[in-house]
């Protein structure tokens, strides 16, 4: 039984156990203030859940902040509720890895407006129903503060790093330039300053595929038997094609045949990639909701750090004393390195501490969850380097 | 060199470190390992930040807890707004340079000072070497034959010297080296392997 099938279940029995099947594993903190939104709105009531990882110095100067991507989740570095499968980051996170908990008190939670905890379009409205598509339209800045709110609630005044690939790094910069002094470090990996058109373009495919399943319903397929899995596979096909490289999936796959040795002249999974994306698609839904993935990926496209800041980028980090470190990989076609340089050149403008480099990695955008010595000697090296 | 500390520095390296003044801010564009930054940091309490194209160099730097961004010399200077920087280094790089006529405008764009070193083709031993060899020079000073060198753009201590005056660079110190020591200036465009210069517009 899938996550969404049994909280629907839980919902149609009268057990509104949305997130409190959640809290089972992580903390959940309740944002005591109405959390005030860029679209004008409120978030009234608001819960943000959260993993840590590592004991929190006395003088609190060793807490990190790691941003997840857009369908990530709090479980950095410790196994899935639904799925089982180990924390995304584990690679990078744990004792004696490159965020080293030895050292470090991580700190790893939900962003609003997904689906593990955290307040979103499955959470209940102030009427006890699901919000669904009431629920309002939030930015990245929106995301980055709850993540304030709930730094406040664990009184952590200033963050020794704040961390993230991807979405997750679009949160870090958020975070460094609206609140600069809530971090010292900042390490933005695979990340853009602004949703490109393509990036736009991709995420509407998605977005189209979840509105276009009957059984999306206007969002409201929370109590109801059928639920858009068939949308959520297919936007999650898509866009897992733009987190991919060519030269990797030709590496994975080629042309290769799944387990036959012909073409059957039908439409079956003929080929390993097919068969592969089917899988990963189908593995989403168990554990995504797909009004939240049309809430995030919308955050997402409306991201334009520039915009924010009267359109120059280099004015977002004005006077920032934070030490920044951007990494990009060579591969990476959605966010590409040339957007890291882009941030990397309005940092230089602003005068900030900036370090970037480009690493070489087969893997596309996805680089930087996977085996990277070089990715592992740079965060190592930037966390521990000495503030001088 | 006005001491003999050179905290383990090059010679060029050592003489630049000596002369930036405390607590300037410096570019330091080819910045390689970072051994000079990080005595500019450390020793001179500079905020300094560096170049560099080699993602090799750039982990080790970052890993030092240095300020460094990959990129390109060539081209990346015009990222940095007008006088960025008190200092702007430029450590025997100007001779791999595409244009290093252009490079030499945007190091005193960025800078309110530059310092310029490389290696010196006019050396008495790359001058023997081309006159009686007959063939591109290999020297100590200048190791890598002529197909696989990264000098592309060889300058002599004249040449440098014309081309400051070409774009209005005043040249307000020299610093010339053989045998990795400090030699007097007399007769540098024979006796030096290198030359440090320090420029201002």
């Amino acid at each position: 039984m899938s996550f969404f099938r049994w909280c629907r279940a839980c919902l149609g029995t009268g057990f509104i156990l949305v997130q409190s099947y959640v809290l089972n594993n992580s903390t959940t903190f309740q944002i005591p203030e109405p959390l005030p939104l860029d679209s004008g709105q409120v978030l009234i009531g608001a819960q943000i859940a959260f993993e840590t990882y590592g004991e929190l110095a006395p003088d609190k100067s060793n807490a990190v902040l790691i941003c997840h991507a857009l369908t990530g989740d709090q479980y950095l570095a410790s196994d899935h509720p639904i799925t089982g499968k180990p924390g995304w980051w584990e690679r990078m996170v744990g004792p004696r890895k490159p965020i080293d908990t030895d050292q470090l008190h991580v700190i790893c939670a939900n962003v609003i407006g997904s689906c593990m905890g955290s307040t979103g379009p499955a959470s209940e409205a102030e009427d006890g129903k699901p919000y669904a598509m009431r629920f309002p339209v939030i930015t990245i800045r929106d995301m980055v503060r709850g993540l304030i709110a709930l730094l406040d609630g664990l009184g952590i005044e200033q963050l020794h790093t704040v961390v993230g690939g991807s979405m997750g790094g679009m949160q870090a910069l958020s975070l460094a330039a609206n609140w600069p002094d809530r971090a010292a470090r900042a390490l933005v990996i695979a990340s853009t300053a602004r949703h490109s058109a393509q990036n736009i373009a991709f995420h509407e495919v998605g977005r189209q595929a979840i509105m276009a399943d009957p059984a999306w319903a206007d969002g409201n397929y929370y109590a109801s038997e059928a639920s858009p899995d068939n949308g959520l596979a297919v936007a999650r096909m898509a866009a897992h094609i733009t987190y991919l490289s060519e030269e990797g999936l030709t590496a994975k796959f080629g042309r290769r045949l799944q387990d036959r040795s012909f073409k059957s002249f039908g439409f079956d999974a003929d080929f390993q990639v097919e068969s592969y994306l089917r899988y990963q698609g189908s593995g989403f839904t168990q554990r995504f909701d797909a009004n939240s993935y049309l809430y995030i990926t919308r955050a997402m496209d409306y991201f334009d750090l520039a915009e924010e800041h009267g359109g120059k980028l280099g004015d977002a980090f004005a006077g920032s004393s934070t030490r920044f470190c951007l990494i990009s990989f060579d591969t990476d076609w959605l966010y590409p390195t040339a957007e890291s340089r882009h941030i990397v050149h309005a940092l230089n403008a602003a005068g900030a501490r900036v370090s970037f480099v480009e690493l070489s990695a087969p893997n596309g955008h996805d680089s930087f969850l996977l085996e990277h010595e070089q990715l592992d000697r740079v965060v190592k090296g930037f966390l521990a380097g000495v503030q001088l | 060199m006005t001491t003999s500390t050179t905290w383990g520095l090059r010679p060029d390296l050592a003489v630049i470190a000596h002369q930036v003044k405390s607590g300037s801010r410096v570019l330091d564009i080819g910045s390689g390992d970072g051994d000079l930054m990080e005595v500019l940091e450390t020793q001179k309490r500079c905020d300094a930040r560096g170049i560099e194209i080699d993602p090799v160099l750039v982990e080790r730097c970052v890993s030092r807890g240095l300020s460094v961004v990959q990129g390109d010399a060539n081209t990346d200077l015009a990222d940095y707004p007008d006088k960025a920087f008190d200092y702007a280094i430029l450590s025997q790089t100007l001779q791999t340079a595409i244009r290093p006529d252009l490079i030499l405008d945007e190091l005193l764009r960025v800078g309110s000072r530059a310092f310029v070193s490389f290696p010196n083709f006019a050396h008495w031993r790359t001058r023997t070497a081309l006159l009686l060899g007959g063939r591109m020079p290999v020297t100590r000073a200048l190791p890598v034959s002529w197909y696989a060198t990264d000098n592309i753009h060889h300058v002599t201590v004249e040449d440098f010297r014309d081309l400051a005056k070409s774009k209005s660079a005043h040249i307000e110190r020299s610093w010339f080296f053989a045998d990795e020591r400090a030699i007097s200036p007399i007769g540098a465009n024979w006796r030096a392997e290198f030359a440090v210069f320090e420029l201002s517009r």
